[in-house]
């Protein structure tokens, strides 16, 4: 279907392009290795019963195959790159590409994780003074790397906040957690061995503080909680709930996936938050990459910091708070949950982070923030006349509407985000939050410009008009991507998840 | 800041048509006492220059011209350039998970031709899209094999990844998990497997081993599963490095596959963004955890993928879920499916059998000098060896890196028991001069000893 | 879709047809509807006890997953090997695709539960219509 008068899409040839196995031909051949320097030897002899005598069937193809097919791939994905990308609490912001530069630097890309520590001192400043960012932009006073993604950052807050409890007698029983959470916060919780006891948010969407009174006792560990909420509000009463449930000696955790709100404004250990993760793939600009790595730093509280994964950088000598001295891996932590992951995390996107703050200093990264929230309600702004926006509350880094009155037209938001795709641009989040029916989760970020802003609210207010005018149009959607909906159902009836020739 | 698309002019225009006198009215709504008004202690806005200066004083201060001898978890390959040309394209690099199928195939066919080849591999029915990393997904794999058999015990060889075990340890310890640890043979350096008999019984879930493992030495795969089997136990079965897999016959008997791919072209990196794996048998598929792609048809009969069993995952089954993983290691992964479409069928064995012929050089050259011997020689081995010298590592290891090589990792950290016991690895990066070079280094006795 | 009168219904959405001491089990025709296509039964094994009110297994769509919920006490006597590969059926037919048959430990609980005209009111009630 031709669209007019939109300004951001044309079609465009793609090229067709089949399974790389299908490409394969026995002899084809993309690599040539140096000859060998020392006698060959017999595999087979070598080995013995342990020699591979059925080769797996890789693709044979040449270099320029190679480049083609997976180049023809790439043009069949969506990016940032493209364009706006506005997938709500997954902040799709701009990855610079000096990250991508630096982090392949000799000395950093390739250094072996056991090198000896003497000669690995660039790559743990590099650690260390990322570790120093992100203390003093979260206002907390300790933290770890080591988690490799933000679920992986909840699993060692909660451990964090268990074996504190634990060496105060008893772990406890229960975790809370709000309806409006992400669905790796009740997966979290019931991984480190707690029950998930769920939290009714209040009419504005926040935590209801009279329903926590009553719900936190002796048993609750600690609330898992994102602020902002994932219907992008700040919970003004934040204090209070961190009193609340402090009072009974339970832990305030804070999802950190909405940071982008946050940065240079506030801090959440200034405002009662006791441990917390970060994701640096959202807030600090390193790649998703079709779905990672990520990298999920936990910052702590004093108090937590005996509990820390193995191991934890300290800076050797008397003088230990000076950037002097030598760093290194302290291993000797009795009190330590353990480990979580091998080595030290994912540290190809630590060097990533860490170019982003340098890139921005203090001033950046609060205008970067303020961008983000001014972005977003510029699209609360421009859409609220047409689209049914159930909380009213200030919105922060994202909007959430519903599709209430599109809905009663029998056009619904997972069609509405599919239509979007047909005017060049990537949906927003479909049915998330879950306290919202039919939600429309916009998350802009600040790399949004303002050009791009108003084709994105163009696209919305046209797509409103077609589920009044030409709702068949909406409904089916996409029209103009190289496949159709998929079947879905099919895929999940009878998996077929290999290739098989 | 030269990230942010916007003019003063037109920040001032948006807060006019949202009606705010100022951004900090759209701030307002966080209680004036956590506003935070002072400016960030963090390094000044910095020009790109300034950047690329900085790390690279920060490369330059790591050793770059050191010859290396580590491996233990993370091997040095020969990365194709091409890899890095192709997995930086925006497409790719900057986009999302692949929710919306219709403008992510490119990422969704990638994933489903690693999982082929990761099935290939490893000889296993399925694969998914990967995990963390080697040492979370042989955890995750043993929480998988509790879900499928019921039972509440996991037996662990001591030669599995020392790190790995203790990823293991954190995160079985709240699940009432108990793990017996197995021995090594002092021979082979492979399980025990009279112990593993005795330790393995109907209440056991599972039989974690390494292959090759820690002291890279492979071990008797059909055997193990036997003992494992019979008591109706799962044997999952870790392979931290996978190149091996070219030459290494695949682990069939396994009913759970963990792998670490990062020897498929992924950089060091000083330990990650590495790249995890989890291929099992297909009656397990439901209880797998992590992402996975499938086959499927569009409306108009167009091959296309999906990601698909999702009910699995946590944003649907919440509590229940399978695992709590939702970022994984995508971009990795494709590093990885591409390394081996690169190397393809001929050129994996080919580069796994340059690897063996280094290691065996390697091995012959350093146990061949005085007072040093080659640990577990009864058993085969792919690239990792372990030297036992009558002087203590500390000693010529010092001598080593002045002559700027770095030489095997020393494992009294970890096994006690061996004494000034190494664990050397040499890939197909490793030349003979620098195998040679520190043979000599070894023999030097210092002078005064 | 009419829900038989010889049925017995849950406020979970499940039906029991009762047949001496063996209850035939499966989910009625308002819970197939609101989850949509089914792609996967997760149904016990024979001999498995089920217990009333508990869970015994779940029914998946591509995206959402809803517990089954027994309505008596028992041990199961057979379950359905047609829906590991169609599980389609029960949108097909509701009513007609049992999951799950049971030897019930306590025929009387069936008292407790819910005539077709009693769950047709729930049901509505539910709905709000």
């Amino acid at each position: 279907m031709a669209i007019q008068g939109i300004g951001k899409v044309r079609a465009h040839q793609t090229q067709n392009e089949g399974l790389v196995f299908e490409k394969s031909s026995p002899g084809k051949r993309g690599y040539k290795l140096p000859p060998l320097d020392v006698p060959s030897v017999d595999a087979s002899a070598l080995l013995g019963e342990a020699h591979r005598e059925n080769p797996a069937l890789l693709p044979e193809l040449s270099e320029i195959e190679i480049i083609r097919h997976f180049t023809r791939l790439s043009t069949w994905n969506y990016a940032i790159d493209l364009g706006m990308y506005p997938l709500g609490s997954c902040t799709m912001k701009y990855n610079p590409r000096v990250n991508e530069f630096v982090a392949r630097i000799d000395g950093l890309a390739d250094a072996h994780p056991y090198r000896p520590e003497e000669l690995a001192q660039g790559i743990l400043e590099v650690v260390d003074l990322l570790q120093r960012c992100l203390i003093e932009i979260t206002g907390m006073d300790a933290i770890t790397l080591q988690p490799a993604a933000g679920a992986h950052g909840e699993f060692t807050g909660i451990l964090l906040v268990r074996a504190w409890h634990e060496s105060r007698g008893n772990a406890r029983k229960k975790i809370l957690i709000p309806d409006s959470a992400h669905g790796t916060n009740p997966a979290t919780a019931a991984i480190c061995g707690y029950a998930v006891e769920n939290l009714k948010s209040n009419a504005d969407g926040g935590i209801d503080l009279e329903a926590l009174e009553r719900q936190v006792d002796e048993e609750t560990a600690a609330l898992m909680l994102t602020n902002p909420s994932t219907i992008g509000v700040f919970e003004s009463q934040i204090h209070r709930i961190a009193d609340i449930l402090h009072a009974k000696g339970a832990l305030l955790y804070m999802d950190g996936a909405n940071m982008n709100a946050l940065v240079g404004k506030a801090r959440p250990g200034d405002f009662g938050v006791d441990v917390m993760h970060l994701n640096l793939h959202k807030t600090f600009s390193t790649p998703h990459g079709g779905g990672g790595p990520g990298s999920g730093p936990v910052a702590c509280k004093a108090f937590l910091e005996p509990f820390l994964p193995t191991p934890v950088l300290v800076r050797r000598g008397s003088n230990a708070s000076q950037a002097s001295g030598e760093l290194h891996w302290e291993y000797n932590r009795p009190q330590s949950v353990g480990r979580v992951r091998g080595f030290y995390g994912n540290v190809g996107m630590f060097i990533r982070a860490l170019a982003y703050i340098l890139a921005n200093g203090p001033d950046g990264l609060r205008q970067t923030t303020e961008d983000a929230v001014l972005n977003a309600n510029y699209i609360r702004k421009k859409l609220e006349d047409v689209f049914d926006l159930p909380y009213k509350t200030a919105s922060m880094h994202e909007v959430v509407f519903s599709d209430k009155r599109q809905a009663a037209l029998g056009v619904k938001t997972g069609d509405i985000a599919k239509r979007l795709i047909d005017y060049g641009f990537h949906p927003y989040t479909v049915s998330f939050p879950m306290i919202v029916h039919g939600a429309m989760m916009i998350e802009p970020t600040e790399s949004e410009s303002l050009e791009e802003l108003d084709l994105f609210v163009e696209a919305m207010r046209s797509i409103a008009r077609e589920v009044e005018e030409t709702p068949e149009v909406v409904k089916s959607a996409p029209h103009s991507t190289r496949v159709s909906r998929l079947d879905e159902v099919a895929a999940a009836r009878k998996p077929i998840l290999r290739w098989k020739g | 800041m030269r990230y942010l698309p916007k003019s003063p002019a037109e920040r001032e225009q948006m807060l006019a048509e949202i009606g705010a006198a100022s951004i900090d009215d759209l701030f307002e709504v966080i209680p004036a006492e956590y506003r935070f008004s002072r400016d960030l202690d963090v390094p000044r806005q910095q020009a790109e220059s300034e950047i690329i200066n900085y790390f690279r004083a920060a490369g330059a201060k790591n050793a770059t011209d050191y010859a290396s001898f580590l491996g233990a978890g993370a091997y040095r390959h020969y990365r194709p350039v091409i890899i890095d040309s192709l997995v930086q394209r925006g497409e790719f690099l900057t986009s999302y998970t692949p929710y919306q199928a219709e403008i992510t195939q490119g990422t969704l066919q990638a994933i489903f031709e690693f999982q082929t080849m990761i099935a290939e591999l490893t000889g296993m029915d399925v694969a998914n899209a990967s995990m963390y990393d080697g040492s979370t997904g042989a955890a995750e794999a043993v929480l998988m094999a509790m879900r499928v058999t019921g039972r509440h015990k996991a037996v662990v060889a001591s030669s599995v990844h020392p790190e790995y075990r203790e990823v293991l340890h954190t995160y079985l310890q709240h699940r009432e998990m108990a793990t017996a640890l197995i021995g090594y043979d002092a021979k082979t350096g492979r399980v025990d497997l009279a112990a593993l008999d005795a330790a393995v019984t109907d209440e056991t879930a599972a039989v974690l081993v390494q292959s090759p493992n820690f002291f890279g030495v492979i071990e008797d795969i059909p055997a193990i599963a036997e003992i494992a089997h019979k008591k109706g136990a799962l044997l999952i079965v870790s392979i931290a490095e996978a190149v091996s897999l070219g030459a290494v016959r695949a682990p069939v008997e396994a009913d759970i596959v963990s792998m670490e791919a990062q020897s498929f072209g992924v950089a060091l990196s000083y330990g990650g963004p590495f790249c995890g794996v989890i291929a099992a048998k297909e009656q397990y598929l439901r209880q797998m955890p992590g992402r996975l792609v499938g086959q499927t048809v569009d409306k108009d009969g167009n091959r296309g993928f999906v990601l698909t069993l999702s009910t699995r995952e946590q944003h649907i089954r919440r509590e229940k879920a399978t695992s709590n993983i939702c970022t994984n290691q995508a971009l990795v992964a494709l590093m990885a499916t591409i390394f081996l479409t690169v190397y393809g069928k001929e050129g994996i064995r080919e580069l796994a059998e340059h690897n063996l012929a280094k290691a065996d050089y390697a091995a012959k050259a350093l146990s061949a000098q005085p007072g040093a011997k080659l640990l577990f020689s009864g058993a085969p081995k792919f690239h990792e060896f372990v030297l036992q010298t009558e002087e203590a590592p500390a000693t010529w290891s010092k001598r080593l890196l002045d002559e700027k090589i770095v030489g095997g990792i020393e494992l009294s950290r970890w096994y006690p028991e061996l004494g000034n016991a190494t664990l050397w690895c040499a890939t197909e990066v490793v030349t003979r001069e620098q195998i040679d070079a520190a043979a000599k280094v070894l023999a030097a006795v210092p002078v005064g000893a | 879709m009419a829900y038989p009168t010889n049925y017995r219904y849950t406020r979970e959405h499940e039906w029991i047809a009762l047949d001496g001491n063996i209850g035939t089990v499966g989910i009625t025709d308002y819970a197939q509807n609101s989850l949509g296509d089914i792609v996967y039964v997760d149904a016990p094994k024979v001999g498995d006890s089920v217990t009333a009110n508990a869970t015994f297994g779940s029914v998946e769509s591509v995206k959402a997953v809803s517990d089954l919920y027994s309505p008596v006490s028992g041990t199961v006597t057979a379950v359905n090997e047609e829906l590991k590969n169609a599980p389609d059926k029960i949108n097909e037919a509701p009513h007609e695709t049992w999951i799950i048959k049971v030897e019930l430990a306590d025929p009387a609980q069936i008292n407790a539960l819910l005539d077709a005209a009693a769950y047709e009111a729930f049901i509505s009630e539910e709905t709000g219509s």
